[in-house]
């Protein structure tokens, strides 16, 4: 894969930087831009945070990504709307599903390598989407909308968009820290290591399996957290949410922004959203231009913003 | 359940049997283009899509009806495999395979839209051939002739393909390429043709079945969008790049969905990916596959 590059030992130090310094714009942002906009955008982060250390830190590229987004909305948005539940528990309940339907991914798709293996995760998605689709819960063609967005802990009414702002962003710079300690922690050091090779993992006494299946499971719970935060915030969980379009997106958001690199799903996802919410006038083309973009990075711009500014730094992002 | 009729069994067989036939021509692709270049194609659906339109695009915009569509259509889009190979893939060999089916995933998505920003997304209707029109009583069902005409040829392409790779000399020199490409090359054969006219092969099956397809259903830019996700399955269940996987996957996943519509309708769009979990269970590598 595209980053050998990252070396653990290499100076952490100026990571702090980097965190305070999107910690700062995330504080400063809701001035300048729409709030709703910019949690879409954190949403879709997370959500390629959780599908890069699968790809990036592993290697096992997935097609079924939405599938985890999409339960985790669904099921955040049906205990939300149906059992009027609150938001934390709604949340709580979205990752679950992430989790849950991420164990039962995992184990099968592991079974199979390399290209396979997506192939796999492909089918599987969609069959959720098929069930999806034809469920009595979800509302088929319409979603579930109207979800409440509640009050938080019983304390912060989470109707007000910067209420509501602050938390996601909370959340977000938890995921990212905890994406950061995950991917330079002795675990993260075993998943490269299966991601180079898996036959050497193998024959140093790493039990490929269980580490295949336990990043499985943690990009997948990952994946429904961004999911049901998306069901709360824009109140509507949507068919859009678990179709295949949705997982080629998340590969395309880590691609851009450098697969492998800790910032690059959130530069991509920041790239993908906005440059979406521009050309939405263009309708049609706008799926073309993403095709595009597609054939434009495997050819010529693997390594990805964050990858290109690594090489140039010649430090780790 | 007791009140299943024979018509209706016999019916739903039969479409059964078409869809199948669908889905073995363009399985059969795959495998033929996985086998020799690794690729996992994603813009086969794309392609499929592309043989129908371009069936209805000779119609409406030259007047060349079907039969000439049928020759025309596949090796159009063969030839555009073949330029898509050469331009693009080939630039990928030494990479890990994953960006093949990236690159070919973009390809898909730009062909898609591009048909989709110019035609919209409304079918098309495209008419029976008058030879085909009609149909036979068979007592039981009625059997309509452009219908015995698919599973026909199929059967004959999917045949006479298998035999092809498997028992001429030309396939050997195929079979040969995937084992060991630098072998074959020093045997005087030139692999990078070898590579690029079997692409333009697979790519042109697909062309076929969108051509094949074109009067059945109504021609639309979407229309191999969500076959392709089934097709994907039954290759997984094959077997990658097993032809025979393929062609008796693609056959028999057909009817077992058709069958399921009678039983309980609700399941029959998830048949296959069931089947497909079930398979990966007891036999990861797929009902013919080697390893």
């Amino acid at each position: 894969m595209a980053s050998a590059l990252l070396n653990p030992n290499e100076s952490r130090g100026h990571f702090v930087w980097v965190f305070l310094a999107l910690a700062v714009a995330t504080a400063i942002l809701p001035a300048f831009v729409y709030p709703l906009f910019l949690m879409k955008m954190m949403c879709f982060a997370m959500f390629a945070i959780g599908f890069n250390l699968l790809l990036g830190y592993c290697g096992l590229l997935s097609l079924g990504h939405a599938a985890f987004f999409g339960a985790g909305g669904y099921t955040a948005a049906f205990v939300a709307a149906s059992w009027g539940l609150s938001p934390e528990a709604a949340v709580l309940f979205g990752t679950l599903a992430g989790l849950i339907l991420g164990v039962a991914f995992g184990l099968l798709a592991i079974r199979r390598h390399g290209i396979y293996m997506t192939m796999v995760t492909l089918g599987l998605a969609q069959m959720v989407y098929f069930i999806v689709l034809q469920s009595p819960y979800s509302g088929a063609e319409d979603g579930i909308q109207g979800v409440p967005r509640g009050t938080l802990f019983g304390l912060f009414d989470l109707r007000s968009d910067m209420t509501l702002y602050v938390v996601v962003s909370v959340v977000f710079m938890l995921v990212l820290l905890g994406s950061y300690r995950l991917t330079y922690s002795p675990f993260g050091q075993v998943l490269r290591a299966v991601r180079d090779s898996e036959s050497r993992a193998t024959s140093l006494g790493l039990n490929v399996r269980t580490i295949k299946l336990t990043v499985f499971a943690i990009s997948a719970t990952i994946s429904g957290l961004a999911g049901s935060m998306k069901a709360i915030i824009f109140q509507i969980a949507t068919l859009v949410d678990v179709h295949l379009t949705t997982s080629g997106e998340v590969v395309l958001m880590t691609l851009i922004g450098g697969v492998g690199t800790v910032l690059g799903p959130v530069v991509g996802a920041a790239v993908l959203v906005t440059s979406q919410n521009y050309l939405a006038g263009f309708g049609q083309w706008v799926t073309f231009i993403q095709g595009f973009i597609f054939v434009v990075l495997v050819l010529a711009f693997r390594e990805g913003i964050v990858g290109l500014l690594i090489r140039l730094w010649r430090r780790p992002l | 359940m007791e009140s299943i009729s024979v018509q209706i069994l016999a019916g739903q067989l039969l479409i059964g049997l078409i869809n199948g036939s669908f889905y073995a021509i363009l399985s059969l692709g795959l495998a033929i283009i996985f086998g020799l270049l690794n690729v996992v194609n994603f813009a086969h659906g794309a392609l499929y899509m592309l043989g129908g339109m371009c069936a209805w695009m000779l119609m409406t915009y030259a007047g060349i009806g079907y039969w000439w569509a049928l020759i025309i259509a596949p090796l159009v889009v063969g030839a555009f495999g073949i330029v898509l190979e050469r331009a693009l893939l080939a630039r990928l060999r030494d990479v890990d395979h994953i960006y093949g089916l990236l690159l070919t995933f973009g390809v898909a998505l730009m062909l898609q839209s591009l048909f989709q920003g110019i035609y919209g997304s409304a079918g098309m209707p495209y008419a029976i051939p008058g030879e085909l029109k009609g149909g036979w009583n068979l007592g039981f069902i009625f059997l309509p002739k452009y219908r015995a005409w698919i599973i026909g040829v199929s059967v004959v392409i999917c045949f006479g393909t298998w035999y092809a790779i498997e028992k001429t000399r030309l396939g050997s020199y195929l079979r040969a390429t995937t084992e060991n490409p630098e072998l074959v090359e020093s045997f005087g054969i030139n692999v990078q043709v070898l590579i690029a006219l079997t692409f333009g092969v697979g790519t042109g099956l697909a062309a076929l079945a969108g051509v094949l397809a074109a009067p059945v259903y109504s021609v639309s830019p979407q229309m191999g969008v969500e076959l392709l996700t089934v097709v994907f399955a039954i290759v997984v269940i094959g077997g990658m790049g097993s032809v025979l996987g393929a062609i008796l996957g693609g056959f028999s996943l057909g009817i077992i969905e058709g069958l399921t519509k009678v039983v309980y309708p609700e399941a029959s769009s998830v048949v296959v990916f069931v089947v497909m979990i079930l398979v990966i269970m007891t036999r990861p590598a797929g009902l013919f596959g080697k390893h």
